[in-house]
């Protein structure tokens, strides 16, 4: 692990923020789009560092914030199936639906069980097999091939006790609807390193070629988010849009094709509704008929009451970066990460919760 | 913090992120107990209470147990009982004595495992110096408990012109630490079901009163000392800032942290500043004698890795700020949540 030394080393940081300071003489606006590059930006103390005209806007980078309330209520309300065991990873557990929370059904004494891989849920079905175990598979093109896998695996284990929740999305056409409203200016896009690591860059193509923005996909260190933006800030003031990665230890433009097919073979595309975005044409994934046994939203069809957004909260504007958190009138009043109003708040990767750990 | 004014049905139970030591565990002992209890002793609200009786001071303290796994590489429940017990006394500066070990055990409990666990308990207080004097056993039904709960309280005498208190913080004090952080919380991690993952790292858990005594020898000027344990480095400075009405700055690129711990976080997504310790102290020291007693920490085997990690300054009051290792910086909140449970 010696590697992500270097690129939290102090000494590199200087001359590129030095050279950033240099070429940044008019406003330019980025955008990144992913959690891990939000708290990165936040616990390093990024914005601090950069000249005032460049400003940096968090987009709908967080699996568990763009999740809409009423996936949510689905998912929080698989916790009633009797006898369940929910699987969830870590920032699920305290996200409010209209109604409840995964913390307060643990409470109430449902299992509720954080696992940070969905093999590893698995493997605890297999042990215990009188109960039903539902993984609430929430995340990108990062956490669906590990899903898509553990699927095939459960199929060839025999496992019958193995269920999941999906709703999975995909980033390209969020980023599609979200330029398509014309609400937001950006000059670029700081694109996100483990999502391309596996869909590789060409599904990013648009950006540069429709719309004419710069576009580089980015590691999760400081220094990669600092030489990132430089890249950017280059293209900008060329006026040579176009996409390049920085993040080149991890992310081939072809991306990771035994990945994508894995995921192919178990989900397909399907419309999804986003937090603050709405509908967005086959921008989720669903599991493809032939695994319809183990899909939980299929086999515990569970009847639910209409879903309500927190009033007053403004995740969605935040989520289209139109908002910066600090501007909700219930940022850091009635909503802090001990008593989250919206999910932004509430997942490490929120923007909500960045600004407010790391920034107030 | 306000409360929301509508609960959403998670207000009204106790949650595990009770329990984590961050935030939500300050608001749980300042809403119920401390609101019950309330008296000058406990307002002080250090790891322990210091009592005056027959012209002495005395340190009084009590902790449970109820770690999983049970055992865990470089430990066991029993270990850690008599160690977290014995750090919460000497972070008064107290000599530890006595303990005392109260045990729930689930029925079912194998023998062999409470002789295993009853054996490290004895070796661990021998290697501090205490005796226990007392005890009790309680055994409930099975799914009563898990396995095996331990609660062990202590009492230790405070030397003469020792003053050690979290509110004693002051500015141009210099911030300590004793070692690498994370140790603990990523070994008991590493060890837990789902999660079995690879790591020839060990808990850090040991009794820390030795090496407060030796720090002692060569200056009295200690003003804080604490173990970060729940809630790691982060709640601890917190903790720190806030009862001492100071503002702590510590540089990133002097916390030790080690290789496998920082893997083990890239890996997991966790911050090592909120992973327990069990066998670490932050201090707060005078300027002039930091030198000085970093130099005797660096001797101990306990204190090999020590560090200044930063400094006490009069503003933002209540805030611990990070200088990071780009040479920006950012505040360094109390946990929230509960990203570990039962690590301790």
């Amino acid at each position: 692990m010696k590697f992500i030394d270097e690129f939290r080393d102090g000494e590199k940081a200087k001359p590129l923020i030095e050279e950033i300071h240099r070429l940044a003489d008019r406003p330019i606006r980025l955008m990144e789009v992913c959690g891990t590059h939000t708290v990165s930006i936040a616990r390093y103390g990024i914005r601090k560092i950069l000249p005032e005209t460049i400003d940096l806007v968090s987009g709908p980078g967080c699996p568990v914030c763009v999740t809409s309330n009423r996936d949510l209520d689905k998912a929080i309300s698989l916790a009633q199936v009797p006898e369940a065991v929910i699987l969830t990873f870590g920032d699920m557990v305290r996200v409010p639906g209209s109604f409840s929370t995964l913390a307060a059904e643990r409470a109430k004494g449902r299992d509720v069980r954080v696992v940070y891989s969905p093999l590893d849920g698995l493997n605890m079905a297999e042990k215990e097999e009188k109960h039903p175990f539902i993984f609430l598979g929430v995340g990108f093109e990062t956490t669906a091939p590990t899903v898509a896998a553990t699927i095939q695996e459960a199929q060839k284990r025999n496992v019958k006790n193995f269920f999941v929740f999906s709703a999975h999305k995909t980033v390209p056409g969020a980023l599609k609807t979200l330029l398509t409203s014309g609400e937001l200016k950006l000059d670029g896009f700081l694109l996100p390193g483990h999502v391309s690591a596996i869909t590789g860059s060409y599904p990013f193509a648009f950006l540069p070629r429709d719309f004419g923005l710069a576009a580089v996909i980015s590691g999760f260190e400081p220094i990669d988010i600092l030489q990132s933006i430089l890249l950017l800030i280059r293209q900008v003031k060329n006026h040579q849009p176009r996409i390049e990665i920085q993040y080149r230890r991890g992310v081939q433009p072809q991306g990771n094709p035994r990945a994508l097919e894995i995921m192919g073979q178990v989900f397909e595309p399907v419309d999804a509704e986003w937090r603050g975005l709405g509908r967005i044409p086959q921008s989720g994934l669903a599991l493809r008929t032939e695994f319809s046994a183990m899909d939980a939203a299929r086999v515990f069809d569970l009847p639910l009451p209409e879903s309500k957004d927190p009033e007053g909260c403004r995740c969605g504007e935040v989520l289209r970066g139109i908002l910066r958190p600090p501007e909700c009138a219930l940022f850091a009043k009635v909503c802090n990460p001990q008593n989250p109003i919206g999910p932004c708040m509430v997942s490490f990767e929120g923007s909500c919760a960045a600004a407010f750990k790391y920034e107030t | 913090m306000k409360r929301n004014p509508e609960p959403n049905s998670t207000d009204d139970r106790i949650l595990l992120a009770h329990g984590s030591g961050g935030e939500m565990s300050q608001d749980l002992i300042a809403s119920i107990f401390m609101k019950a209890f309330r008296n000058p002793i406990l307002d002080r609200l250090d790891d322990m209470a210091v009592l005056e009786m027959g012209g002495k001071r005395w340190a009084f303290t009590t902790d449970s147990y109820v770690v999983t796994p049970i055992f865990f590489p470089g430990g066991d429940i029993g270990k850690l009982a008599i160690c977290g017990t014995v750090n919460d006394l000497s972070m008064s500066g107290a000599r530890p004595l006595f303990l005392s070990a109260g045990f729930i055990l689930e029925e079912g409990f194998p023998f062999r495992d409470l002789e295993t666990i009853v054996a490290s308990m004895q070796k661990t207080a021998e290697q501090a110096g205490v005796q226990i004097v007392t005890g009790d056993t309680k055994v409930v039904n099975r799914g009563g408990a898990d396995r095996i709960f331990i609660n062990t309280a202590g009492i230790g005498l405070i030397p003469e012109g020792v003053n050690i208190s979290g509110a004693n913080a002051r500015a141009g004090d210099k911030v300590l630490i004793s070692g690498s952080i994370g140790d603990h919380g990523i070994a008991i991690l590493s060890s837990r079901e789902g999660l079995e993952f690879s790591t020839s790292l060990t808990s850090d858990c040991a009794p820390l009163n030795d090496l407060v005594a030796r720090m002692l020898e060569v200056s009295q000027d200690i003003h804080c000392l604490r173990d970060p344990t729940r809630g790691g480095l982060s709640s601890t400075l917190n903790e720190l800032a806030r009862q001492s009405q100071v503002a702590i700055w510590i540089e990133e690129t002097r916390i030790p942290v080690k290789e496998e711990v920082r893997g083990a976080c890239e890996l997991l997504g966790l911050d090592p500043f909120i992973l327990a310790n069990e066998g670490k102290l932050i201090a707060t020291v005078g300027p002039e004698s930091a030198e000085k007693i970093l130099k005797v920490m660096r001797i101990h085997p306990l204190g090999k890795g020590a560090a200044i990690i930063g400094e006490v300054r009069e503003e933002p009051k209540a805030k611990v700020i990070l200088r990071t290792s780009i040479g920006s910086t950012r505040i360094v909140d109390m946990l929230v949540g509960e990203p570990l449970p039962r690590i301790c």
